[in-house]
Order: structure tokens, then C-alpha cells, then sequence
């Protein structure tokens, strides 16, 4: 038998080696405890993101685009799908995730607390929110816990249409009247900074970050990640002539990287506690159509238990 | 399961991409029987063309071996190189072996 200490050790050198852990393999109490707050927040955060995006699929200004939309929002659906049924391998219930999230002990992401307010903003949603879990996620297909890195690839594989169809509704509108134009800056503007916020506080101030990095549950630091998405999307603005609303924004030739103004904190701490513009309305959506969902799954699991006894008769007679 | 509410039992998924392809693995998912456990792995896992047959099997049903006793649990096959080709001299000029 090994002690704690010799698993322990074994465990760092099979992570250093790049091997990944799978369910049943042991791991430190503190792994799977920060495992499971990752994966049912990122799961939780698929599903509260579909709420903003919804609430256009009955306005969309066309058949193609109402098609689009949905497709989108059902896929984000099975995100979060994939990572609660990732972070069950861990032993913590569906439930568990649930009652977590309705008692505000598990969070989710700070960007859904933001108002979908005009359709440019499921172009912004679609080009810059999806666009910064993309550059997120794809660092965390080479996560250490195999459940995790698995939803990941899929996930990618899948999330590359969300960002084309909300650039190309903001094409489509910077390519349109003054007022299309006018929308898509308002969304622009509203939207930039709340995504520059999805990749978390700074590195230095970044409570879980170096242990996460040195378990390889994180791949790259949180500003690492920021600055590659600020890279390329600030290419693809001008691209289509839209202004990054940041007068003090600039190239630094030597590094080669956009320089943006410092990001204001306060706002993100206010939003992730609870102050945004929509935490109360997307929980407690959530917590109705939860309820509202409850006489479904009693009668599924009754109409199963029936038919068992059924059969069960059938057999024996 | 709490007692207040249920999320239905778990299932995994394995799924055949192509004719003649072994099923894989894909991952699972809740439902409460294999009906509705079929339909539901078809619109989780197979929403761009990714299947033309799935399996679903309730979670409990499955038995594996530990991973932590790879080694012994594997041995058997450890020390029986005449097992593959490349064991074998064979001579210079023979073909098609
Ligand atoms: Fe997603
Ligand atoms: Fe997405």
C-alpha cells in the first residue's frame, strides 16, 4: 500500500509527464474539488448563455437567421450537457450542480449578466463571446483530466460556426444603413470589455491560477489568453471598420501585440457578485423552468418503472 | 440522487460514425429509458451527421478494470514477444510474408 505522500508524488510525475487522469484514477482531494468548481461552472455557463441569445429567436429578421440562432443555442445546450456529464465522473450529482447553482454556491459566467438589447448584440455575442471561449477552450483541450479535455475537442469542433455567424451579422450590418452601423458600434461598445473579462483577473491578483497551471487543469495564464483573443480580434474590427472602444488602444511594434487600456476590475467584481444588470433575471429563470420541468421527469421515470413491471409480468406468467 | 428531485438514471453513449467502424465511446447522458436514452444521445452527440447507429448502456451496468492496476492486470501478455511478427527470421529472399 502507498501512503498518501508516494500517491501524491506519483500523481504530480504522471501529470508532468502529460498523461491524463481518468475517473476512477486517484487524485488529491484539492484536483477533483477544482475540477468539479471548473467544469460545473463552465457547464453552467453554457446553459445560462443560451438565455440572452434566446431571447431573439422569435424576433430574428429572417428565416435563415432564426434557423442559425437556434442551432447555435442548442448547441450551447450540449456544452453544457457535455461538461455536467464530465463533471459527474467526479462523483458530485447532477442535482448536486443544480441546487449549487440556484443557491448561488457554484457561479458562472460574468458575460451573461449582460441585456442582449438590439440583434447587433447576437452578432457581438456570436463574434466576441464565443470568440473568447473559443481562444479558452482550445488552450484547454490539452487540459490534465481526460472527461474535460474530451468535451473540450468536441466542443471546439463545434464552436467555430457560433463566431463566423456573429461576424457575419456585424459585416452584414457594417456593410448596411447608418443606423445598422450606428447598432452594431453600440454592441461593439457595450460588449468589448465585459469579454475581455471572460478570461478572469489578472494573473497577478488570480486566486487558483498557479496551482491550476501547475496540475495542467489550465494551460495558459488568464492574461496570456486575453492578449491572444485582443490580437486577433482587434484585426478582425478594423477588417470590417469597426472601432474598438478604446481611445488609448495601440500596436506596440516591438512585441507586436495590441496595447489596450487598463480593464476596470471593479465592474467584474460587481457582476460576479451578484450586482449586474441581469443575475436575478437568469437565475431565476433558470430556477423556474427548472420547477416547471420537475412533473416531466417524475412521470418519465413512472411511465419507465411501468413498463419494468410490465414486462417483468409477462415473463413470469 | 437527492430525494426532493431526480435527473434520471445515466447512460453512455458509443457511437458507430461509419458502416464497418467499431462503436466509440462518446460520452452519457440522462434518461429515463432506453428510448428516450437513444434520443437523447441522437440530438447530444449526433447533431452534424457524427453517427448512423448508436448503443446506450445504463452507467451501473459497466465493469473496468483500475487503471492503477495496469501493470499486473496486463501482465499476462507482458513476456510473449512470439506473439508479433517481427519475433520471426525469416530468410533473406522470401516474399510476400
Ligand atoms: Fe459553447
Ligand atoms: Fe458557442
Amino acid at each position: 500500500m502507498k501512503t498518501a505522500e508516494e500517491k501524491l508524488k506519483d500523481f504530480d510525475a504522471y501529470i508532468e509527464s502529460e498523461e491524463k487522469i481518468e475517473p476512477k484514477d486517484w487524485m488529491p482531494d484539492e484536483y477533483r474539488k477544482t475540477m468539479i468548481r471548473q467544469l460545473s461552472q463552465h457547464a453552467h455557463s453554457e446553459v445560462i448563455g443560451m438565455q440572452p441569445e434566446g431571447n431573439w429567436v422569435l424576433r430574428a429578421p429572417s428565416l435563415r437567421a432564426k434557423k442559425i440562432l437556434l442551432a447555435k443555442i442548442q448547441d450551447e445546450g450540449g456544452h453544457g450537457l457535455y461538461l455536467y456529464s464530465a463533471a459527474e465522473t467526479l462523483g458530485i450529482s447532477r442535482d448536486e450542480m443544480i441546487e449549487q447553482l440556484h443557491s448561488v454556491k457554484a457561479k458562472y459566467s460574468s458575460i451573461f449578466n449582460y441585456p442582449a438589447l438590439t440583434w447587433a448584440d447576437i452578432g457581438a455575442i456570436g463574434w466576441l463571446v464565443d470568440g473568447a471561449a473559443i481562444v479558452n477552450q482550445i488552450s484547454l483541450q490539452r487540459t490534465s483530466y481526460g472527461p474535460y479535455s474530451r468535451a473540450m475537442v468536441r466542443i471546439c469542433k463545434e464552436e467555430s460556426f457560433h463566431q463566423r455567424q456573429g461576424y457575419e451579422i456585424m459585416t452584414t450590418m457594417m456593410n448596411g444603413t447608418a443606423e445598422q452601423k450606428e447598432m452594431a458600434q453600440d454592441a461593439m461598445n457595450r460588449w468589448w470589455w465585459p469579454s475581455l473579462m471572460m478570461f478572469g483577473p489578472p494573473d497577478n491578483e488570480s486566486a487558483h491560477t498557479k496551482q491550476s497551471m501547475q496540475w495542467k487543469i489550465k494551460r495558459e495564464s488568464n492574461d496570456v489568453l486575453r492578449q491572444r483573443f485582443i490580437d486577433k480580434t482587434v484585426d478582425q474590427a478594423h477588417f470590417i471598420g469597426i472601432t474598438v472602444p478604446d481611445k488609448n488602444m495601440k500596436f506596440n511594434e516591438s512585441t507586436q501585440h495590441w496595447e489596450i487600456s487598463p480593464i476596470d476590475w471593479e465592474e467584474f467584481k460587481q457582476v460576479i457578485s451578484g450586482n449586474g444588470p441581469c443575475n436575478h433575471k437568469r437565475l431565476s429563470h433558470h430556477i423556474k423552468v427548472h420547477k416547471q420541468g420537475k412533473w416531466v421527469r417524475e412521470a418519465a421515470l413512472a411511465f419507465s418503472k411501468n413498463q419494468q413491471k410490465n414486462k417483468a409480468t409477462l415473463f413470469t406468467n | 440522487m437527492s430525494t426532493t428531485d431526480n435527473q434520471l438514471p445515466l447512460w453512455e453513449v458509443f457511437i458507430q460514425s461509419k458502416s464497418g467502424t467499431p462503436h466509440k465511446h462518446a460520452g452519457s447522458i440522462h434518461a429515463s429509458d432506453k428510448n428516450m436514452a437513444l434520443e437523447n444521445a441522437r440530438d447530444i452527440y449526433t447533431r452534424r451527421g457524427e453517427g448512423r447507429n448508436i448503443w446506450v448502456v445504463l452507467s451501473d451496468q459497466i465493469a473496468a478494470s483500475k487503471t492503477e492496476d495496469e501493470a499486473e492486470f496486463f501482465d499476462p501478455a507482458d513476456d510473449k514477444v512470439y506473439r508479433h511478427p517481427s519475433f520471426y527470421k525469416v530468410p533473406d529472399g522470401v516474399k510476400n510474408m
